[in-house]
């Protein structure tokens, strides 16, 4: 029966664009939330549906335009950041709002609005041939520039000023992880759509976090726990008939939650080891 | 040889004058404290010659370079910040810190050991970082910062939050450093008793260059330790009347 399923061309397509997206916004992840910007993924996911709607009006490859608005909206929200001092979280507020808004204007005007299920929620299993090469395309530019670059990104997340010390281009390399950040959202938006795009960025990032020793080892486990729950996700939610996004999300927090609880009650269990030795 | 000579440095921040005109210059070898009141302009002081703010009027030479027309110099001087405490969930160990101080060639395991050996913090160095206590945080900091052997170090208020015992390990690592790494520290305090008592020199800064010379003709001058209290003081007030003020 899995083999079975595994010949299927649509499930191949899902489960290799799944992985590759798993991969990389566990990894992009890991620096946004040690960052403590976790909800940039998710603001940069409503301006891509805003990209994508113009790409749909303007009969362009969407997930094109969902990129170049994508970058564009993070480049334009750095720069107003460091200059203007805006709060980061407004920023954020600013950025998923406006996206949101012009997406749903585009969608309506354009007449493609029973297309945006698919964009809000992912729909993974319906992914092209065109769709799977470009993810896997996209998600390994951003995997080849991370490797290349990571001890200067972790540099820079661990803290800005003494890399500005050491040498380190901080602006360039602020401006390029973004860029980064940006094509990883779009590409996981095929995954689980711009409403779980975050939780797909953080959940397995926070697992990974309560788990790991080393920043190396965090990340090669929140890698792990990605690709379980997207590939479980993606079996479950075709055995059972379920929405695969939510299906794969329930699943990495679910493996948050035993994570949580295990290690409460590693926790109780060496305090309890204490009091006896201590009566 | 002079490691740092800084010839009419004046810096101004939204039309208030932070750095006014400040000359002074530092032997290789010495350890300078640098002390001051709260906002006498220490940090801006040592932005500059870190090359973190441009913008300033005069120049700052180290080992004879203008910084403004050379940044290569930069790149021998190790830095630390005033304690941020680092998050207890920052996954990065120890050793992984240490390494992001190597910032070209190859990683060396045995430079990262010599430089934790030197801190004594080579046991800990598959602990994470953010788990540690505040006194051991900052020794892994100056780990990373001297693991590239760099001839000059810059601290600023590094001891300010920690722990008595903690703080007197880390005047020892200090002087150690200073005798027998023989590493040019210039190291901004607030404990004057500290500075006393591991410092070669002192500078006493309250936006203008309030004292430079030997340490002892600075703490042995009652005058000057009376101008220096009374300095504080006002400081300590105008910072107090700004915070009702702002009220």
């Amino acid at each position: 029966m899995v083999l079975e399923v595994l010949e299927l061309g649509f499930m191949q397509r899902a489960l290799i664009a799944g992985v590759a997206i798993a991969i990389t916004t566990s990894v992009i992840g890991l620096f946004l939330v040690l960052r403590r910007n976790s909800l940039f993924g998710d603001a940069l996911s409503h301006v891509a549906f805003g990209g994508i709607a113009v790409g749909l009006v303007a009969n362009v490859y969407p997930l094109w335009t969902g990129i170049a608005f994508s970058v564009l909206g993070a480049l334009g929200i750095t720069k107003l950041r460091r200059s203007a001092k805006i709060p980061a979280d407004a920023t954020v507020a600013v950025l998923l709002a406006s996206g949101l808004a012009l997406g749903l204007l585009l969608f309506s005007l354009s007449g493609q609005l029973f297309n945006i299920y698919s964009y809000l929620f992912g729909s993974i299993l319906v992914v092209s041939m065109e769709d799977t090469l470009a993810i896997l395309a996209m998600a390994g530019a951003i995997l080849a520039i991370v490797i290349l670059l990571y001890r200067q990104l972790l540099y820079v997340t661990f803290d800005e000023e003494q890399a500005k010390v050491s040498g380190l281009p901080i602006s360039k390399l602020n401006y390029l992880f973004v860029v980064l950040a940006s094509v990883a959202v779009i590409v996981s938006m095929r995954l689980v759509g711009i409403l779980l795009v975050s939780a797909l960025i953080v959940i397995p990032n926070i697992t990974a976090l309560l788990l790991g020793k080393g920043f190396k080892k965090t990340a090669l486990i929140s890698v792990g726990i990605s690709i379980f729950s997207v590939v479980t996700g993606i079996a479950v939610s075709y055995a059972a008939n379920l929405p695969p996004a939510a299906t794969i999300v329930i699943v990495s927090i679910v493996m948050l939650l035993a994570t949580l609880a295990a290690k409460y009650s590693s926790k109780r269990q060496m305090e309890e080891k204490l009091e006896v030795a201590r009566s | 040889m002079q490691v740092i000579e800084i010839d009419k440095l004046s810096y101004t921040y939204s039309g208030n004058l932070v750095l006014d005109n400040i000359s002074f210059s530092i032997s290789e070898g010495d350890l300078l404290g640098m002390i001051g009141p709260n906002g006498a302009g220490k940090t801006t002081l040592f932005s500059c010659m870190l090359g973190l703010l441009g913008g300033y009027s005069g120049t700052i030479k180290i080992f004879g370079q203008d910084i403004k027309k050379d940044a290569k110099a930069l790149k021998s001087i190790g830095y630390i910040p005033q304690r941020k405490s680092i998050e207890q969930n920052f996954p990065a160990t120890v050793e992984e810190i240490v390494s992001l101080g190597i910032t070209s060639g190859k990683i060396s395991k045995d430079k990262i050991n010599t430089a934790l050996d030197t801190v004594g913090l080579l046991e800990q160095k598959d602990r994470r970082v953010g788990e540690m206590s505040g006194g051991q945080q900052q020794r892994v900091l100056i780990s990373k910062a001297i693991v590239n052997d760099p001839k000059l170090l810059i601290l600023d208020e590094p001891a300010t939050g920690i722990d008595l015992e903690s703080q007197n390990k880390f005047y020892a690592l200090l002087k150690k450093l200073n005798q027998e790494k023989k590493i040019t520290i210039i190291w901004a305090s607030h404990d004057l008793d500290a500075v006393n008592r591991i410092a070669s020199s002192v500078a006493c800064i309250n936006r203008s260059m309030f004292f430079h010379g030997k340490t002892h003709e600075f703490f042995e001058n009652p005058d000057l330790l009376r101008a220096y209290s009374e300095s504080s003081m006002q400081a300590h007030m105008h910072m107090h009347d700004h915070d009702h003020g702002a009220m």
